[in-house]
């Protein structure tokens, strides 16, 4: 028998891997029987609310829990930050109170009593000289590094420009806010729905502080409604809706309020940068000498000092150096493609002005320089792609030539660069006698089509249907995967069930072999039947008769170095915009990406994931933004009518192309979940510069910050 | 929220026995797109909140003589598919300015004229005028939302009505019923709001126990009218600058006009000289833009909102060629 190797098919030989195919769990999350852990409400579950600190830094003098004990309705009462504790940014959870309705348990947040003795706070994360002579200590060094000799390249130089540039911070919006429902079986063991992006992974999370053993804990996923990296903990207020619920002896059901959620569920750091950039009479860039500066929070760090610039590694003299900010502002997690949307907004708008100020055309300057980012024929041919669906030769033209009178139009691009491994992860499957398969794994689906996805790969494996195959999946119990979070789940879950599924159908073959007297190496299975040479022998139900009165069960494991993943994506974006110069108004009139991401399993999800990116690119590129204010150091703006997040008509027409040559197939599998989102802002900033003539420096490019810009002449 | 006794009248008289109990510290409901959230973030805590969705008399529009009166209860969308007012373009520009669909069909004219600021101070609970230990919170903190003229006071918001400059451009009365069961009156929008100097003062004339129960407009008169919100976002949003204008034109040449600026002060905001300077002139962009100069003229911006000056001048250009459909290339 010829050796059995582990590969996918044959491009050609898909019939659903590649295709368009809608979600298997669409109905379901369409028609709300979907059930996310805000959904979860069990037999006298109690709800929580939440007493938030409302300032920039105080130490609590006392706090005094007595009456809200007493109020109607109310079963327990938790204390996050009790007398001494220090509360450092607005919004820091005081105390939790549970009750049997949401009202007396607001009716118990009120009763609480809570002296607060304020402390100075800090909270601009921009006014860097201000920072460093506000008291306490607010900045600090992240270091610097340089390469080659930027003052001899600079000399030599045929074209200098110098600029500012930043982004500001944004927090993390997820549709269904941070929390769980938790409900205890006896005395020890806990049951927890949690909104999660890392079911396999938060158990021990509130086994430790709650001082049970880890396999007394329960994890259950089945459905979250989003995470984009702010859901791998069980979290404080996790561990405290397990604690109420002990104390009251119910179910408790605590998330984060929406304000909350804006104000302690996470943040991207923030960063502005002084650029200097510059490059040979070719165009050919030379230079790079950055400083930049942000914050994170409290931690006070920025985005990272080591990427910049972005994608253009190959810059050959380039200084960098970064210092921090302290903020009295909620902590940053992971937020899409961490810090690369930052690093993005603050390098390829720099190379953009130095295009404008050569009187180049911005798409050659980024093409010529593409020797020095780690994809240069991929990024080349998708720029090519780009122009051609954005018209870009026909639609071009000179910065600050976007005609019109108050209403300019102008193009920019961009472009980004992502890793996609595949996460760890083990799955089981199971043949059953009867033909039925499923599979088991503790990963979970943050959004990026995961069932879906695994649906394919195992119905492709073994000639199904996708309704064919159930996947299981959300539960700790179930086999352990990563969580989800780097764009690694689809290539985490693809690669071990391709494994899987193949060393179960190779049984299948082989025992259809022995009983139908053909070769074994002469099988495939299609259509629900086994054919030899393209003759059908037996079907599917028939083969699996074959396994006996036991299921087949598999177990597969990634990643391997077997070529079924791989990593490492570029992609481009361009922007066709409209700036209304006497309201600083922009509009999208077009957006065109182009990505990669190695072999595309469902190319419709691959698009929804792209078209995602797209539209939170446009949110934080044009009006998302946290609002701190000094005054009060509060986050002003932490509601929904103020936290400006684009509706429909902010969308434009947007275009996707997903780049899959035959060469990017034979990669494997690579995640996508990240990337698209990364140089929305900067194309769309590019393509504002482009309309106006001027650089609005930092994003989002809100009316008050393309006026400001507008009148200054920043270009 | 908290606990509150709800009760539905089913006509004026009832509406104000039950809102004058308890020391009038009670609140109307109509369309509840503001007092809900209000309650919510317990920045009012009523002891009753009367809901007066039943009262028949103030509901719809109907003739008056040559003009019309509106019921304050009247919807956002029954105004803007209203044939009585059809040629009352500014109002309808205002319903399509507020774009979202569950707004446009829950939220009522009286509710809009009497919704209280989105200033981040006010709705963070710092109250109307945002004082710490008599400094302005407002003045000293983000500031980029707030006023830009009527702001030497203490009030530093901006009116949150977004009919009212379209109805005052028009030369609209209110009629103000309580809190006596039989009392009412009549008085020009324009009069009806109010700056406070003390945070007691409220937005309006309306004392506790009060309401408006109908708008009145005049004839249009041949007169045309447009309302232009500078508005950041395409969805739900509140406006960075309003102006409204109502214009009566003879032969392309202004022989009346009526400017007001919303979202720029703690008031609808007059722009009487801006209107003066259109007269005896036709409109085109020169005239308009001097309008919009002179509108804005007085400005006094606070720290983070100069750029409301430049949006309040475009407004009120663009407004004014908008009545007069000549408003070409606008975002």
């Amino acid at each position: 028998m010829a050796e059995r190797k582990v590969a996918w098919k044959k491009r050609s030989d898909n019939t659903l891997i590649g295709g368009d195919h809608t979600r298997i769990d669409g109905v379901e999350k369409a028609s709300g029987h979907a059930k996310y852990a805000a959904d979860i409400n069990t037999a006298g579950t109690l709800f929580a609310r939440l007493l938030t600190f409302k300032g920039g830094a105080a130490v609590v003098k006392s706090i005094d829990t007595a009456d809200a004990e007493k109020t109607p309705g109310v079963r327990a009462v938790h204390v996050f930050n009790g007398a001494g504790k220090e509360l450092r940014w607005d919004g820091t959870i005081v105390a939790a109170v549970a009750a049997d309705t949401p009202e007396q348990a607001e009716d118990g947040v009120r009763a609480i009593k809570v002296a607060y003795e304020t402390k100075p706070h800090w909270v601009d994360e921009e006014d860097l000289p201000g920072a460093t002579a506000a008291a306490g200590k607010r900045t600090k060094p992240l270091g610097d590094n340089k390469k080659g000799d930027v003052a001899a390249a600079l000399k030599a130089a045929k074209h200098v420009h110098k600029g500012y540039y930043g982004i500001a911070t944004i927090s993390h919006m997820c549709l269904e806010t941070h929390g769980s429902h938790c409900e205890w079986d006896g005395e020890d063991k806990l049951n927890v729905h949690l909104s999660t992006q890392n079911v396999s992974g938060t158990g021990g999370q509130f086994a430790g502080p709650l001082g049970i053993d880890a396999s007394n804990v329960s994890i259950t996923c089945n459905y979250i409604g989003g995470g984009f990296g702010s859901k791998f903990a069980a979290d404080e207020w996790g561990v405290a809706c397990a604690q109420l619920a002990k104390k009251a002896g119910k179910p408790v059901r605590l998330m984060l309020d929406r304000a909350t959620e804006l104000k302690i569920g996470g943040t991207r750091p923030s960063g502005f940068a002084e650029v200097t950039i510059a490059a040979d009479a070719e165009g050919n860039i030379t230079v790079w000498d950055s400083h930049h500066w942000g914050t994170s929070g409290i931690a006070g760090s920025t985005i990272s000092l080591g990427q910049l610039p972005y994608c253009f590694d190959g810059i050959p003299n380039r200084n960098r150096k970064a210092t921090g900010i302290s903020t009295n502002t909620g902590p940053n997690r992971a937020w899409r493609a961490p810090p690369h949307p930052q690093l993005c907004a603050v390098t390829d708008t720099v190379i953009d002005d130095l295009a404008a100020k050569m009187g180049a055309n911005s798409y050659d300057i980024f093409m010529k320089n593409l020797d020095k980012t780690p994809k240069p024929d991929v990024y080349a041919e998708e720029m090519k792609i780009g122009a051609k669906l954005i018209d870009w030769k026909a639609k071009w033209h000179a910065h600050g030539k976007g005609g019109g009178k108050s209403v300019k139009r102008g193009l920019g691009m961009a472009l980004h660069r992502w890793g996609g491994r595949a996460g760890a992860t083990t799955c089981t499957v199971k043949v059953h006698p009867d033909g039925a398969v499923e599979t088991f794994l503790g990963s979970q689906d943050l959004g990026t089509g995961t069932r879906t996805v695994i649906a394919i790969t195992l119905a492709e494996t073994f000639g199904l249907g996708i309704n064919d195959v159930k996947v299981n999946l959300g539960n700790n119990s179930y086999p352990k995967a990563n969580p989800s979070g780097g764009s690694i789940t689809v290539g985490g879950v693809s690669g071990p069930h391709r494994r899987a599924g193949l060393e179960a159908l190779w049984k299948i073959y082989d025992l259809v072999a022995a009983k139908y007297k053909v070769e074994a190496d002469s099988l495939s299975a299609k259509g629900g039947k086994i054919l030899s040479a393209g003759k059908s022998v037996c079907t599917w139900k028939q083969a699996c008769g074959l396994l006996g009165p036991m299921p087949l069960e598999v177990q597969g494991q990634g990643p391997k170095n077997d070529g079924l993943t791989s990593q490492g994506v570029a992609g481009i974006q361009m922007a066709d915009v409209s700036v209304d110069i006497e309201t600083g108004i922009v509009r999208i009139n077009e957006l065109v990406a182009v990505q990669d991401c190695g072999l595309i399993i469902d190319e419709l999800t691959a698009r929804s994931q792209v078209y995602g990116g797209l539209i939170m690119g446009i949110a934080y590129a044009l009006s998302e933004e946290r609002v701190m204010d000094n005054r009060t150091g509060r986050f002003i703006n932490a509601d929904l009518e103020n936290y400006k997040l684009p509706r429909i008509g902010d969308i434009g027409k947007l275009k996707v192309h997903m780049y899959q040559p035959d060469s990017e197939y034979e990669r494997g599998v690579v995640g996508l979940g990240e990337p698209p989102v990364i140089s929305t802002g900067a194309a769309i900033s590019n393509a504002v510069a482009n309309a106006t003539g001027v650089r609005v420096p930092v994003q989002p490019l809100t009316p008050q910050r393309v006026l400001e810009a507008l009148k200054g002449g920043q270009a | 929220m908290r606990p509150f006794e709800y009760a539905r009248p089913q006509n004026e008289s009832e509406a104000l026995d039950l809102l004058n109990d308890h020391d009038a510290n009670t609140a109307v409901l109509a369309g509840g797109t503001d007092l809900i959230a209000l309650l919510q973030e317990d920045l009012q805590a009523p002891q009753r909140v009367v809901d007066i969705k039943q009262v028949e008399s103030m509901q719809g529009i109907a003739a008056d003589g040559d003009g019309v009166v509106i019921g304050a209860l009247t919807t956002l969308e029954e105004i803007s598919e209203s044939p009585m007012l059809a040629d009352y373009r500014s109002l309808g520009d205002v319903v399509d300015g507020v774009r979202a669909i569950q707004i446009q069909q829950m939220g009522t004219l009286g509710g809009d004229l009497c919704h209280l600021p989105n200033c981040w101070f006010y709705r963070n609970g710092y109250g109307l005028l945002a004082l710490e230990n008599g400094e302005s919170l407002v003045a000293a903190g983000d500031n980029r939302y707030h006023a830009i003229l009527g702001n030497q006071g203490p009030a530093k918001f901006v009116s949150a009505a977004r009919f009212a400059p379209a109805l005052i451009a028009w030369g609209a009365d209110v009629r103000v019923i309580g809190p006596d069961a039989g009392s009412s009156e009549w008085l020009p929008l324009e009069h009806f709001f109010v700056t406070p100097k003390v945070e007691s003062q409220g937005v309006s004339v309306l004392k506790p126990g009060q309401l408006i129960s109908h708008v009145r407009l005049p004839a249009t008169t041949g007169r045309v009218s447009s309302t232009y919100e500078v508005l950041q976002m395409e969805g739900l949003d509140w406006p960075l600058a309003t102006a409204a204008a109502t214009i009566d034109l003879d032969g392309g040449v202004v022989r009346e006009a009526s400017i007001v600026m919303g979202h720029v002060a703690p008031m609808p905001w007059v722009a009487h000289e801006a209107a003066q300077s259109l007269i005896g002139q036709p409109v085109d962009e020169v005239s308009a833009g001097r309008a919009g100069e002179i509108a804005v003229a007085q400005a006094t911006p606070l720290r983070d909102n100069a750029y409301k000056v430049q949006l309040a001048k475009t407004a009120v250009k663009r407004a004014v060629l908008s009545a007069a459909d000549m408003l070409e290339g606008a975002l």
